[in-house]
């Protein structure tokens, strides 16, 4: 029994996380940029969240959408203004540009939101369902339940909207998306918004699970990319079967060897998933 | 093929050794004259030249992205301190310990990612994991102190004994400046000897390279074994210059992310590119902490310091050693690795790519 | 004198101020400072302001700020020159340096141990005095330095006295728990407090049996399965070393968890005393007990300078942060105040004879040992009371009678 519970607990625990990779493995699949400010972003997204909360008291189930919608903005923008440029530039660039990008966010966080951890008072945040022994926790299950209504939009999006379809036609096949008079920028311009929009639902969700500080972000943009590597780059099942992997394998690691190495074995599944199938449990042949 | 920095002297042969020359001067000259506050900013400005340069061998030199040099920082700074706490025994035979330690950890990671085949982003990945995984282990390793720490007991600063590393700052200075210059020299070796032309063609295009005959793998394997075992070395100075050592910051991730800093901003795959990256983004980060020390906003120095890095990346992506020596007339005009995409790390990921402006 | 020191007090601005002012005289006094002692003594300051400790060493520096002020009144010269470590040990030694050449005359410093470490070793290197407001890493005062005065316990202390009060505590209650859960965070304060309670335990004649230990990691994002694991343990006691964020995880995850055990106690910690635990949890922080050194409500000292830090800094918390912070500064004004003189020798001569009795923290008078220590700190049992953390014992600086064992989570209301 108490290991189902915690089986449980991190499973649910991993539906979150994986709406945050999701759109890393979204932003890469498509424009090749490696996000190394997702974390912040997400940060961004829980500031934001928490704001909502305490000006409007609007819950942060509530808040998700309004967070997405603002984030999916400053996602546009930025890839518009700045990171554009940047698409066809070889890789220790970008992540130098992510990096100040991130140095930027995670200081004017400090300075807007101070170094406090901030949270919400819901009135059911300490309640959890007792299902014959089985302790489900409530907030988990609203948060992974709303998670995975986050991936299943944005599955219908690239499955059956025009621009969705576009966008995939766009990062299966550069060239020929540019010759049937695809307009690239601004579909990649839409892509980084939805990536940025997922990571910023993610944080409104992850606001119930924690509390948010300006430096809770390096630990969240590291633990994405081993999802996101973990289930396959590019792959949105992958993201979603890495979330739940590691949200199962923190659990396991921690009940079975010592808690405080359990990210240690994340790092460890990472290795040999990128030496043994580096394209990701789900991802295409590379 | 031939880089920018081994023209330096070939086009312009008077002009070039004598900065050089004058730049080495200075630098030995410095400590009769700087306070301790300054000369403690010059050693961090020769750790970061130092580490730049390690890792400028793997990324400048043969293209390979490494996000996880913390590792051999540690590795070093580690292996050399516990040989000295539990046995006294000298750092240089620590170092040789460390450096051995870290070049085969080095050659481990490269080995396992080329044998299958891990490139680009995806190697960069692989680096942060190995060292965050080492990090995690080393808090749990008791004999170096897991995660409460390790401890050297505290120099005398009267005497300077340099066969146990026990001195005043001025023996690191001087010590870090000789490593400093020696790097530059086997860089300069390097770049001019059969490896360095391998390397080369290998960051520009791996497939071509391969074609032409060149043993990939082994050249690989012989960047990350090298720059792995230098920067050991720094490591080894790490720990006696700061006599303490945590697992928590020595392998922290924002070490190995700062290291690449001066390397990328000065000019990647340049051999004074780190040197001048160091000065400036630590004369910066100095520069930043006072002024912005009055004003009493935590944090601003550091939205500054982004700001400051964005502005160079966008608006010099080659680094600015190239650009300096171009006006000052001590190079050729560059054209480092950095202005086109290298089509090796585009083709390991998956289908048709950008291949071009957008 | 309290109307006067809150009137005259302006905001943390001053402390600054009061920095920069005195850089912008440095070398002007560097030549005056051998004439007399006229001169207020500059004390550099040295706190993770930003970084991943912002919020204690922004916390640390209204301690320090506060000091200015309320030290005025009390006859004392005092200024600030502040520097922020960016909670790295590197930055923190370069500050150091950079501090004492613009003209510190004592270097205060610096709640991380990496960062203490270094900045200590500096002091020791350039023969300036260097006092730690917080910091309890044991190996520095084992160092043999002579410039180098600590007034926070170090951790063996915190546990010894920490697990001595634990004791009294359940004395006093009249109910001692058999078996107890340690649940501790696994960094360096974690695990020097970890190897202290297995080493003194049992010379202390500890009162229960530990019977699980369990690690986590400092940065957790999640504690659900240590804390299941720690129900499943089945002990009366929950036992813990934490930090702020870790310990509001881990209440939470109790609660949730239905992880009902005699009472959470801490043998000293940080976390669960500050106000974020409070604010956040609510209830559900109440009765929960950390043994820490604490501000004494009932001395007059604290009294003045918890009216003046209100008076400042209305939404801010006042604990052992702030006190820690202005002993700190008091020290190095009595030091110098007594030296006549801010030269290095005289203020490590006046420091080593320091006999502080109007002091704001629990115990007795603030004095160093031969290695810069202070021997004679008391850690007080704090448990959390509707919404306040209170002194429950020792009983003569009591505020509130200690309750255990506590009540479950659902019949609080």
């Amino acid at each position: 029994m108490l290991l189902a519970n915690i089986l449980v607990a991190g499973l649910l625990t991993g539906a979150v996380y994986a709406l945050m990779a999701l759109g890393l493995s979204v932003i890469f699949g498509v424009i090749r940029i490696v996000n190394f400010a997702h974390g912040e972003m997400m940060v961004l997204g829980m500031f934001g969240a928490w704001a909502l909360n305490r000006f409007l008291h609007l819950d942060p189930l509530w808040a998700m959408p309004l967070v997405a919608a603002a984030l999916f903005l400053a996602g546009y923008a930025l890839q518009r203004g700045l990171i554009n440029r940047f698409v066809a530039r070889p890789e220790h660039m970008q992540f130098l540009l992510m990096l100040a990008i991130a140095i930027m966010l995670t200081s004017a966080m400090l300075m807007g939101f101070g170094p406090d951890a901030r949270n919400v008072q819901l009135d059911y945040a300490f309640d959890s369902y007792d299902l014959g022994g089985l302790l489900v926790d409530k907030v988990r299950v609203l948060a992974a339940g709303g998670a995975v209504a986050g991936a299943a939009l944005l599955w219908a999006f690239f499955r059956f909207a025009r621009t969705g379809k576009a966008i995939r036609a766009c990062a299966d096949n550069y060239l020929g998306a540019q010759v049937v008079g695809l307009d690239v920028k601004r579909l990649y311009a839409i892509t980084f918004g939805i990536g940025a929009a997922c990571v910023g639902a993610a944080g409104s969700l992850m606001l119930l699970l924690v509390d948010v500080h300006p430096y809770l972000a390096t630990d969240y943009t590291l633990l994405a990319f081993i999802i996101v590597i973990v289930g396959g780059l590019g792959s949105l099942g992958g993201a979603l079967l890495g979330g739940l992997l590691i949200g199962l394998s923190e659990a396991l690691s921690g009940f079975f060897i010592d808690p405080s190495m359990k990210s240690m074995f994340s790092y460890g599944l990472l290795i040999l998933v990128l030496l043994v199938r580096p394209q990701g449990l789900l991802g295409r042949r590379l | 093929m031939r880089a920018p920095f081994s023209s330096l002297f070939a086009g312009r042969p008077r002009r070039a050794p004598a900065a050089l020359a004058l730049f080495v001067a200075a630098m030995a000259a410095m400590p009769l004259v700087a306070g301790d506050y300054l000369l403690s900013v010059l050693i961090l400005v020769l750790f970061a030249a130092y580490l730049a340069q390690a890792w400028n061998i793997m990324m400048g030199f043969a293209g390979l992205l490494s996000i996880g040099h913390a590792l051999y920082i540690g590795i070093g700074a580690y292996a050399s301190a516990a040989l000295f706490v539990h046995y006294g025994t000298s750092p240089w035979i620590g170092m040789l310990a460390g450096v051995t330690i870290a070049a085969l950890a080095g050659a481990a990671i490269g080995a396992l990612s080329f044998r299958f085949k891990v490139g680009g982003v995806y190697f960069a990945l692989l680096t942060i994991a190995f060292a965050e995984f080492t990090r995690i282990l080393a808090d749990h390793f008791g004999w170096i102190g897991a995660s409460s720490g390790l401890f050297l007991p505290v120099a005398n600063r009267a005497t300077s004994d340099v066969w146990h590393l026990r001195g005043a700052p001025v023996m690191f200075y001087y010590l870090l400046l000789a490593a400093v210059l020696a790097l530059l020299a086997l860089g300069r070796l390097l770049l001019g000897r059969r490896i360095g032309y391998y390397w080369q063609a290998i960051r520009e295009d791996e497939e071509a390279a391969k074609a032409l005959g060149i043993d990939v793998f082994r050249c690989k394997l012989a960047a990350v074994t090298l720059s792995a075992g230098l920067t050991a070395v720094a490591g080894v100075f790490h720990a006696f210059y700061y006599n303490n050592l945590y697992p928590e910051t020595i392998f922290a991730i924002g070490r190995s992310v700062e290291l690449m800093l001066p390397a990328i901003i000065g000019g990647l795959g340049t051999l004074f590119g780190p040197i001048l990256g160091a000065f400036l983004l630590t004369g910066l980060s100095e520069a930043l902490t006072n002024a912005t020390a009055d004003w009493g906003i935590d944090g601003l120095k550091q939205l500054l310091y982004g700001l400051v890095l964005a502005i160079v990346v966008v608006l010099r992506p080659d680094g600015i050693w190239p650009w300096i020596a171009a006006r000052l007339g001590l190079g050729a005009a560059p054209h480092p690795p950095a202005s086109r995409v290298p089509p090796s790390a585009r083709e390991r990921s998956e289908g048709a790519l950008p291949q071009g402006q957008p | 004198m309290g109307k006067e020191t809150s009137r005259r007090l302006s905001r943390r601005a001053f402390g600054r101020g009061a920095a920069a002012a005195g850089a912008l005289v440095a070398a002007p006094a560097l030549l005056r400072w051998r004439a007399g002692a006229a001169e207020p003594v500059k004390i550099g300051v040295l706190l993770p302001r930003s970084g991943f400790l912002a919020l204690i060493g922004q916390a640390c520096q209204r301690g320090c700020d506060i000091a200015v002020p309320v030290l005025k009144d009390m006859g004392y010269a005092v200024e600030l020159m502040n520097a922020d470590t960016e909670s790295s040990p590197d930055v923190a030694r370069t500050q150091a340096e950079k501090l004492i050449r613009e003209g510190a005359h004592v270097i205060v410093g610096a709640f991380e141990s990496g960062a203490t470490a270094a900045i200590a070793q500096v002091a020791e290197q350039k023969g300036t005095p260097c006092v730690i407001n917080i910091g309890s890493e044991p190996k520095i005062t084992e160092q043999g330095y002579k410039f180098v005065f600590r007034n926070f316990p170090t951790s063996p202390m915190l546990v010894t006295n920490g697990l001595n009060r634990m004791k009294s505590f359940f004395e006093t209650t009249g109910t001692t728990p058999k078996t107890a859960v340690l649940m501790h965070v696994n960094d360096t304060f974690g695990q020097s407090m970890l190897a202290g309670i297995n080493a003194l335990a049992p010379k202390i004649g500890l009162p229960f049996k530990i019977v699980e230990t369990i690690a986590y990691d400092p940065k957790t994002r999640d504690l659900s399965i240590e804390v299941a694991k720690a129900k499943a343990a089945g002990a009366e006691l929950h036992m813990v070393v934490t930090r702020l964020n870790d310990a509001i995880l881990m209440i939470r995850e109790m609660v949730k968890q239905k992880y009902e055990p005699m009472g959470v106690i801490s043998p000293g910690s940080p976390g669960m005393y500050e106000g974020q635990f409070l604010k956040t949890l609510g209830k559900y922080a109440d009765y929960c007990v950390s043994n820490v050194p604490w501000i004494n409500p009932k001395q007059e000292m604290s009294q003045t300078l918890e009216k003046a830090f209100h008076k400042a800094y209305p939404d801010q918390d006042f604990d052992l942060n702030i006190g820690f912070s202005f002993e700190g500064i008091q020290i190095c004004a009595d030091a110098a105040k007594r030296a006549g003189s801010n030269a290095p020798q005289a203020l490590v001569e006046a420091l080593k004879a320091t006999h502080i009795e109007k002091r704001v923290m629990i115990g007795g008078p603030i004095r160093f040992a031969a290695n810069g220590q202070n021997p004679d700190q008391v850690s007080a049992a704090v448990q959390n009371r509707g919404g306040k953390p209170l002194v429950v014992l020792p009983p003569d600086s009591a505020a509130e009678k200690p309750v255990f064992p506590v009540p479950g989570w659902q019949q609080r209301t």
